[in-house]
């Protein structure tokens, strides 16, 4: 059922303010969602205090500092500090984004950082992404040939090279499916924005040939049509990807086989 | 509670229905249908509102009239059928009071579009 509010053991307490770093003139309040499943105790919304005069420009960069320097518990995902892993993939300042793609100049006021909405939290900014993973998996995301491989290469037109530009950039962060109300409410059987848009990625293939099985695997109640269009997907993406669109044409497609 | 299921049992879970295009498709196009059919059925019924019973049934028995209004109440109780069923489907997850939803939803807009259309018929047939 629809969860109006958090159950009782995921309610956010007030937290720890800790202590500001000494002889600091420009200082920024940053607010951080803390849990530890050992501790036995609810999550808690901690306060820092960072020295923005010796802090890099990226949300990524006052998160290591915090770490480095002021609470080494501090935990969170991060790889290429570019925006390549999909690793710091995190609701910031109400948007979920990449923290080491998305600007401190961008926030106004104190930065607020919570994980990804409606996961299960593994540590502090840290979501369990089995599931999420499991569905990326589940939809085949690979080229499926029954034509003997050719010698060298399949080859492709540039044209139909072109239909997977805006798709195969995707990196898997997750900050799609995690903002989407649909994933939440049913993420156990819908597909969710991110591994739609992957499904969609290798059905706009001219040299995949298992459209069939991709498209009988996803003419579903769920796994497809718990998308009603509403967009959080689309304006949440760090990489500026539209998985809405790719949803659409997946469904132009299943109306092309009926119609 | 553990389970020990796999990761990809849990997302592959029952497997494909092999259904919703024709649900989906057919959402779109009773959508469609009801812009025109909202405007035309607007006239006969808002000039039906509060007047006396002997123009009331003149109206209806217009077999224009009749013909839109009845297309309007079929198509209409249709959509709400199919609306019905997916905010349902969203929002009610345990499977006892989803099945009851479901049979109430479907129950009450069989019900009141048979109503409708027998109702816009029999007048239409002069029996009213």
């Amino acid at each position: 059922m629809v969860e109006f509010a958090l159950p009782k053991n995921s309610r956010v307490m007030v937290g720890k303010t800790w202590p500001k770093p000494e002889g600091a003139k420009n200082l920024r309040a940053f607010k951080i969602y803390r849990y530890d499943p050992d501790s036995g105790q609810n999550p808690r919304l901690d306060t820092y205090w960072v020295d923005m005069d010796s802090c890099g420009p990226m949300v990524l960069d006052a998160l290591i500092k915090i770490k480095n320097e002021i609470d080494p518990t501090l935990t969170f995902r991060r790889s290429c500090r570019e925006g390549i892993c999909g690793s710091c993939a995190m609701n910031i300042d109400g948007i979920n984004t990449l923290a080491c793609i998305y600007g401190l100049d961008e926030i106004e006021g104190e930065v607020k950082i919570y994980p990804l909405p409606h996961m299960p939290v593994v540590k502090d900014l840290v979501p369990d992404l089995t599931h999420f993973y499991a569905q990326h998996a589940a939809i085949m995301p690979w080229l499926e040939t029954y034509t003997t491989p050719p010698e060298k290469e399949w080859r492709q037109s540039i044209e139909d090279r072109k239909k997977l530009d805006g798709l195969y950039e995707c990196v898997m962060c997750a900050s799609c499916s995690t903002s989407c109300p649909s994933y939440w409410w049913n993420g156990d059987r819908y597909m969710g924005p991110a591994a739609l848009l992957h499904a969609y990625r290798w059905l706009v293939d001219s040299r995949d040939e298992a459209k069939q099985e991709r498209l009988d695997f996803l003419e579903d109640p769920f796994r497809l049509y718990r998308c009603h269009t509403i967009m959080n997907c689309t304006r949440t993406c760090p990489k500026g990807l539209n998985p809405a669109k790719a949803i659409a044409e997946i469904k132009k497609m299943m109306v092309e086989r009926v119609v | 509670m553990t389970d020990f299921k796999t990761p990809m049992a849990r997302a592959l879970g029952l497997g494909s229905a092999h259904d919703g295009v024709h649900h989906w498709w057919s959402q779109r196009m009773t959508s469609a249908a009801l812009v025109p059919l909202t405007i035309l059925a607007l006239f006969p019924i808002a000039g039906a509102i509060g007047a006396p019973r002997e123009e009331v049934l003149a109206t209806f028995a217009d077999p224009w009239n009749a013909v839109v209004t009845i297309l309007f109440l079929a198509v209409m109780f249709k959509h709400l059928h199919q609306g019905l069923q997916v905010v349902i489907e969203d929002y009610v997850h345990h499977p006892g009071r989803r099945i009851a939803a479901l049979t109430a939803s479907t129950f009450f807009c069989g019900l009141f579009g048979v109503a409708g259309v027998f109702a816009v018929a029999r007048i239409a047939f002069g029996a009213a």
